[in-house]
């Protein structure tokens, strides 16, 4: 084999990389936890993860609470981010509306949200509203700042072109306003994507009857802690694909900002 | 020129506020310019030069004294900027078209190719901002103040990013292009060459507050080719045009 197909082949194989690396760790876990001599309610092997995940799949009680918690999720972030942009773009627009807002601004940065979502669910009660409510409101901070630089970061001069060609306030905002804020924007959403799930458990933990929070609430009750890595690897896999297609949205929007060849 | 103007300036004033009284930017400003003359501004800078281009495109309202454009009240504005100004997230072709997107015309997409023939870009219709040189940005950035068969045309140093050879290849496209479309120009540099390059008139602005110091008729034949700098006629215009801005 010739040196430059060798690197070639080295780099056909580095996608395969990763999935080795996971699967040595998956094997690593299992050892250790077989010969660790750790009770499977301490550490489970993956093996009892596995069948604790086939049987709450096999129920369908697992696909019920994941099912729960992704409408939280998806609810909360189109809520936050819904009610983060149009405020946001309102911020940006005027300075008389930043000050007025800015201590509550302030002040809702600095307060936890996991001390105040007992309050929620005191008030909005143990369903599925109190928890949207906190991942609304956990998304809405990231996503409100974003949109307020990102508005603020579009080049006074593309004004002027839009004001010498006699551009509507709608025009400007569509056509301007929006795709020059967007690569800021999205970055906020992606904050804003990964914190909605930590929102959506945080609510569960505290008060709820269904959900992959209230899993893990159960499975620790019940020393089922094979159960409690069954519900983290569901929500890592939904915090993943919601990344993910926030990231895969975020490329094909910004398609133009690639640095990839030049003329 | 014997023609109705198409843009009446007079007594133009802008002051901008500040701390103490307000900066006066232009001062007593008054000048005509007749349909498809091509009028050069030179100035020392801070002499209110793109302030006046502002307040001509209608981006700024005049502290005193008046624009008028002649029958069109609301005349079609053409605008070329220093740098090109091109949207990042538009193709070369998507640029071209905004002008048209605004307005809504049937026939944006083929004006536009006809457009990117006539600044002799074709071929890059689909490129992105990103991977053009700065003259063939600015080639796009005239071409997108042309798409709309503008009134009047404003151009602000449209030049002064590019390199002495490009910044000439330019002088001479734009001077072709200006006379394939008889478009009226009002173009701001602050290059005595260029201005007697291209223009039927020069206006000199004086330094802060910029007021008309000078209006010269440039009188040199067309089309103007590059040996046209050591005639002694451009050598006198260039001499007159230099005491103005000392
Ligand atoms: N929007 C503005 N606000 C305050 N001052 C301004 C503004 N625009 C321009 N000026 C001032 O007006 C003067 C003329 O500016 P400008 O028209 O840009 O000059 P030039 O283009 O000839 O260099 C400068 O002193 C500049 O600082
Ligand atoms: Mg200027």
């Amino acid at each position: 084999m010739t040196k430059p197909s060798l690197t070639k082949h080295i780099r056909s194989l580095r996608p395969w990389l990763g999935l080795a690396s996971l699967l040595a760790g998956f094997l690593l876990w299992q050892f250790a936890a077989q010969t660790g001599g750790l009770p499977s309610f301490i550490l489970p092997t993956p093996v009892d993860v596995w069948s604790r995940f086939v049987r709450a799949a096999a129920d369908r009680s697992l696909f019920l609470h994941m099912g729960v918690t992704l409408t939280e999720i998806l609810s909360g972030l189109l809520a936050g981010v819904a009610a983060a942009t149009c405020l946001g773009y309102l911020v940006a627009k005027s300075r008389l509306l930043e000050n007025l807002l800015a201590p509550y601004l302030v002040a809702s940065q600095a307060v936890p949200l996991v001390a105040i979502a007992p309050l929620l669910v005191i008030w909005f009660g143990p369903g599925m509203f109190s928890k949207i409510l906190i991942c609304a409101l956990i998304v809405f901070f990231p996503v409100l700042v974003n949109t307020v630089v990102g508005v603020r970061a579009v080049p006074p001069a593309l004004y002027d072109l839009m004001g010498s060609l006699r551009a509507t306030r709608t025009q400007i905002l569509l056509k301007l306003e929006v795709p020059a804020a967007l690569p800021i924007f999205l970055g906020g959403l992606r904050i804003g994507a990964t914190l909605s799930v930590i929102g959506a458990v945080v609510g569960e933990f505290v008060g709820a009857d269904r959900g992959l929070g209230f899993l893990i609430n159960v499975g620790r009750g019940q020393y089922d802690t094979s159960l409690v890595f069954v519900a983290i690897f569901a929500l890592v896999v939904m915090a993943l694909v919601l990344y993910g297609m926030v990231a895969w949205f975020e490329k094909r929007l910004l398609i133009w900002q690639e640095t990839s060849h030049t003329l | 020129m014997s023609s109705n103007p198409i843009l009446t300036v007079s007594n133009l004033t802008v002051t901008f506020p500040d701390n103490n009284g307000g900066l006066r930017a232009l001062d007593e400003v008054s000048f005509e310019v007749c349909p498809q003359e091509f009028i050069c501004v030179l100035g020392p800078s801070g002499s209110g030069k793109t302030t006046l281009l502002r307040v001509l495109a209608g981006l700024l309202p005049p502290t005193m004294g008046e624009v008028n454009f002649g029958d069109h009240q609301q005349p079609r504005i053409g605008m070329v900027f220093q740098q090109s100004n091109l949207m990042p997230w538009r193709t070369v072709l998507e640029n071209i078209r905004l002008p048209l997107e605004l307005t809504g015309a049937a026939d944006a997409e083929s004006r536009a190719r006809e457009l990117i023939d006539l600044v002799g870009l074709t071929g890059f219709e689909n490129n992105w901002p990103r991977d053009l040189s700065g003259g063939m940005a600015q080639r796009v950035a005239i071409a997108r103040a042309l798409i709309h068969d503008p009134d009047l045309l404003l151009l602000d140093e449209p030049f002064g990013a590019l390199d002495a050879l490009t910044r000439e290849r330019m002088w001479m496209e734009l001077s072709r292009i200006w006379q394939a479309r008889q478009k009226t120009v009002v173009m701001v540099t602050h290059s005595i060459n260029e201005s007697l390059f291209l223009a039927d008139r020069v206006l000199v602005l004086s330094a802060r507050p910029g007021h008309v110091k000078l209006d010269l008729e440039v009188d040199l034949p067309r089309p103007r080719v590059d040996d046209i700098r050591y005639t002694p006629p451009f050598g006198q215009l260039a001499r007159k045009l230099k005491a103005a801005i000392e």
